[in-house]
């Protein structure tokens, strides 16, 4: 019972405000009319004068009589490298629709047409506008130490609406951390890890010496004072693997005598990187018995186990060991006496 | 007038949905100097831009795979050889694409010019101590833009597997995997395995068109903008106080000196491209793990690094079983220790000087003989470096030896950047004595002025603009 009645009798409540609100409205239309009348008849105010632009003290350098001459030249140069540029456009679209792709025609039009309009630009800049000197305060790029603090406490106090935050900090290291550890594991499959290959000695005991064709190599095919690039049978092209082999005298070799047996007839072979930056030792000067890189020109004495004698490498060569077997082909005795190519930390 | 019509239309349209009126006045009256060596900066942005447009319509038409396939296109020297898809591609560009070859010289050159002018304004901003309060952010971004800009231009010519870029990116490998302990992990990681190898190009590829072009567009933003709010600074001048900035607005005077500046950077590249040849990839011939160009030699602004790497002399460096690479300190510990000090350069300079507060009138290099001589001594070293790189071509020239002119380098790398560094520190106390000495006699007031330039840096701040801490007062 009493909420129905309350339900009455606020629905009468509600029909009345309705009524009074219509009236109010009718009273406000009426009002709004009449002052919209009287605007209309009266006459209309002159406009709000605007506000400066900030730009009324700056000082003109030149007199009006000045650029009035100025213009005059101006405009003529303007419309003449205009015109140069249009001819370079014109260029360009008939070279390229010509078809034939012509790289000089192109770009010597295109860059007709660039510098035209660029020059055009620039001398509107300087001859057609009123240059004028204009001169402004800086504002201090620091706020007030008042403003500094609200900043600040902007932060903090919504910081201390933060409960159990020690909890959230931990949550936050923690999740971060986690993260972290995922994307790091992520990038493992980008590069296998660097052991095994790095180490490789690339050649096993017994393999035959073969040039690039696939050629195998016995002792009587180089003749003394030459040289040739070898590669083991499996691996023929490897970067990794390139051996360069030369003959030399004999006598001349002053190999350690660890190594004594290693140069059958004056055999000697190295391997191809160098040991600096990685580049091809490509070069061989019989005369002084020296092998020479052409990147940065470091140089190996071939007859004292390719030592660096000159420039900036301060590894030997590695010496691949080598015999001929009994229908004297070439064969290697084991890997490279190290790991081919440029150093690095766990290089032995 | 109707210009006004539009003007205020366009203006009331724009500000009642981002209320932008203030801040469309305080751009178009935004003051830029008037001096030459503002435009170094701008003529890199331009550049780079450049680079962005020329590179897409590259990236479009190149494919980073070292795959091997039989050439059988348009130049005819290469038909029939084993090249990788990527040196193919690289060839369709220059010989079949339509107007591929202007784009991809005009990318190249622009990577040169956007290298030439970062230096030139990096030099620019060192020598009259721009870098001082409050732009010393804005010096570590734009030395990290150099690093970044420096980084893209290797990936960018090691991508196309000529010859050269081989062994550009042999000379990488071997420099990446000479660090210390992680070197060999790092070098695996970048490149996925000893060189070459069919996992580096996509990566360089994606390095070189995303990764660092990102970095360097997000980084030049933050640096525009913190110019744009920092306002340029002034070199020393009538009206030009701490507390002002003087020049030309950029609406219209400066609109039209930037956007023809914009214009002609990229006329003058399009030239470059249509008429000097760079990297021309066919001559060089495909990728070839057994041959090496001679005279082989990076960009210009890796000569540096490659002149430091034929000084360096071999030495056999081990820490009980480890080995420490004789590449390791010109090619890794050198550039480090330089990036280094520039790095901290701002901040070094605190410790010795009396400034306080912010740095908005430019000193004159002779003013500061020290950190000129300074700048001077390091550029003879970079110039003596990057002169080495070359030396094989000058002993030819010349006609000595490699050796010998080696020798000879090797001592003038360490003799001539202290002496051309003493030398200029006498020719600025000269300058600045002399110039003390005419403004004296000229005029008395001058003198006090000039005598005391860094009075101006500790004038009182003005009173502080209420309207900053009312809401939404900016």
């Amino acid at each position: 019972m009493t909420d129905d009645g309350k339900q009455r009798k606020s629905g009468l409540t509600a029909f009345l405000d309705l009524c009074r609100e219509t009236l109010e409205l009718g009273g406000k239309t009426l009002d709004f009319l009449s002052t919209a009348m009287r605007q209309m008849q009266a006459p209309r105010r002159p406009p709000e004068p605007l506000a400066k632009s900030g730009r009324s003290e700056d000082r003109e350098l030149e007199t009006e009589a000045q650029i009035q001459r100025r213009e005059r030249i101006g405009t003529g140069l303007v419309i003449c490298f205009f015109l140069l540029a249009v001819l370079g456009g014109i260029g360009f679209l008939i070279a390229y629709w010509s078809g034939r792709n012509n790289t000089q025609v192109l770009g010597g039009s295109l860059a007709l047409f660039l510098c035209g309009m660029g020059i055009t630009l620039v001398l509107w800049a300087r001859l057609l506008v009123v240059q004028k000197e204009a001169v402004e305060q800086r504002h201090p790029l620091q706020s007030s130490p008042l403003a500094q603090k609200v900043a600040a406490k902007a932060f903090c106090d919504g910081a201390h609406d933060i409960r159990r935050r020690r909890l959230l900090a931990w949550m936050g290291v923690g999740g971060a951390g986690l993260f972290g550890a995922m994307v790091l594991s992520l990038l493992r499959s980008l590069g296998m890890s660097p052991d095994k290959s790095l180490y490789s000695r690339i050649w096993k005991g017994g393999q035959r010496l073969v040039t690039s064709d696939g050629k195998p190599l016995s002792l009587s095919s180089l003749e003394t004072g030459s040289m040739v690039t070898v590669f083991p049978e499996d691996q023929i092209g490897a970067e990794r693997a390139q051996t360069i082999l030369v003959r030399v005298k004999e006598h001349l070799l002053q190999l350690p005598s660890e190594r004594a047996g290693w140069a059958p007839s004056g055999y000697v072979a190295y391997s191809r990187v160098c040991t600096h930056a990685g580049c091809p030792v490509g070069e061989f000067e019989a005369e002084q018995s020296i092998l020479l890189c052409p990147c940065h020109q470091s140089t190996f004495d071939v007859l004292r186990a390719a030592a660096p004698t000159g420039g900036p490498a301060a590894r030997p060569l590695p010496q691949l060991p080598l015999y001929a077997d009994a229908d004297g082909t070439l064969r290697a005795g084991g890997g490279f006496t190290a790991p081919p190519g440029p150093g690095f930390w766990g290089i032995s | 007038m109707i210009t006004e019509k539009i003007a205020r239309q366009a203006s009331e349209a724009i500000d009642s949905r981002l209320r932008a009126a203030k801040f469309i006045r305080t751009a178009l009256n935004h003051v830029f100097p008037d001096h030459w060596s503002f435009m170094l900066g701008e003529i890199a942005l331009y550049s780079f831009m450049i680079l962005v447009v020329t590179g897409t319509y590259l990236a479009l038409f190149f494919h980073a795979s070292s795959a091997k396939v039989i050439y059988n296109g348009s130049y005819h020297a290469l038909d029939g050889q084993k090249v990788s898809v990527a040196y193919r591609s690289v060839l369709n560009i220059c010989f079949d694409v339509p107007a591929g070859l202007l784009v991809r010289q005009m990318h190249h050159w622009a990577a040169l010019i956007f290298l030439w002018a970062i230096l030139a304004h990096m030099a620019r901003i060192f020598l009259t101590a721009a870098y001082r309060k409050p732009r010393e952010m804005n010096w570590l971004i734009g030395l990290t833009l150099l690093v970044l800009a420096l980084v893209n231009g290797f990936f960018g010519y090691s991508m196309l597997d000529d010859l050269l870029s081989g062994t550009g990116l042999r000379i990488g490998y071997a420099i990446l995997i000479s660090i210390p302990l992680v070197g060999p992990w790092l070098a695996f990681l970048f490149m996925g395995g000893t060189v070459p190898n069919p996992a580096t190009l996509p990566r360089m590829f994606a390095l070189h068109i995303f990764l660092v072009p990102g970095l360097i567009t997000a980084l030049l933003g933050l640096h525009l903008f913190m110019i744009w709010r920092q306002l340029h600074t002034n070199y020393p001048g009538p009206k030009r106080t701490n507390r002002t900035i003087v020049g030309s607005r950029l609406w219209p005077a400066y609109t039209g000196k930037s956007i023809g500046l914009l214009l002609l950077v990229f006329g003058v590249i399009a030239g470059l491209g249509a008429f000097f040849q760079i990297d021309p990839v066919w001559t060089y011939g495909p990728y070839d793990p057994a041959s090496t160009m001679a005279g082989a030699q990076p960009d210009w602004y890796l000569g540096w690094v490659e002149g430091a790497l034929r000084l360096f002399p071999g030495v056999n460096l081990r820490l009980g079983h480890w080995l420490i690479p004789e590449i390791f300190f010109p090619a890794v510990l050198m550039p480090s220790l330089l990036f280094l000090f520039l790095y901290s350069w701002p901040f070094t300079e605190k410790l010795f000087s009396k400034d306080t507060g912010d740095q908005n009138v430019l000193r004159l290099p002779y003013e500061q003989p020290f950190l000129t001589a300074g700048g001077a001594g390091l550029f003879i070293f970079l110039l003596v470096l990057l002169v080495s790189g070359g030396d094989d071509f000058l002993a030819l020239a010349v006609g000595g030896s490699v050796v010998e002119i080696r020798t000879i380098l090797r001592i003038v790398v360490l003799i001539a950047p202290p002496c051309a560094a003493v030398l200029t520190y006498f020719i600025c106390v000269r300058v600045m004595r002399r110039k003390a000495l005419r403004t004296r006699m000229t005029s008395p007031e001058a003198s006090a002025e000039a005598a005391a330039p860094d009075e101006m840096a500790l004038e009182p701040r003005p009173p502080v603009d209420v309207h900053e801490l009312t809401p939404g007062g900016e």
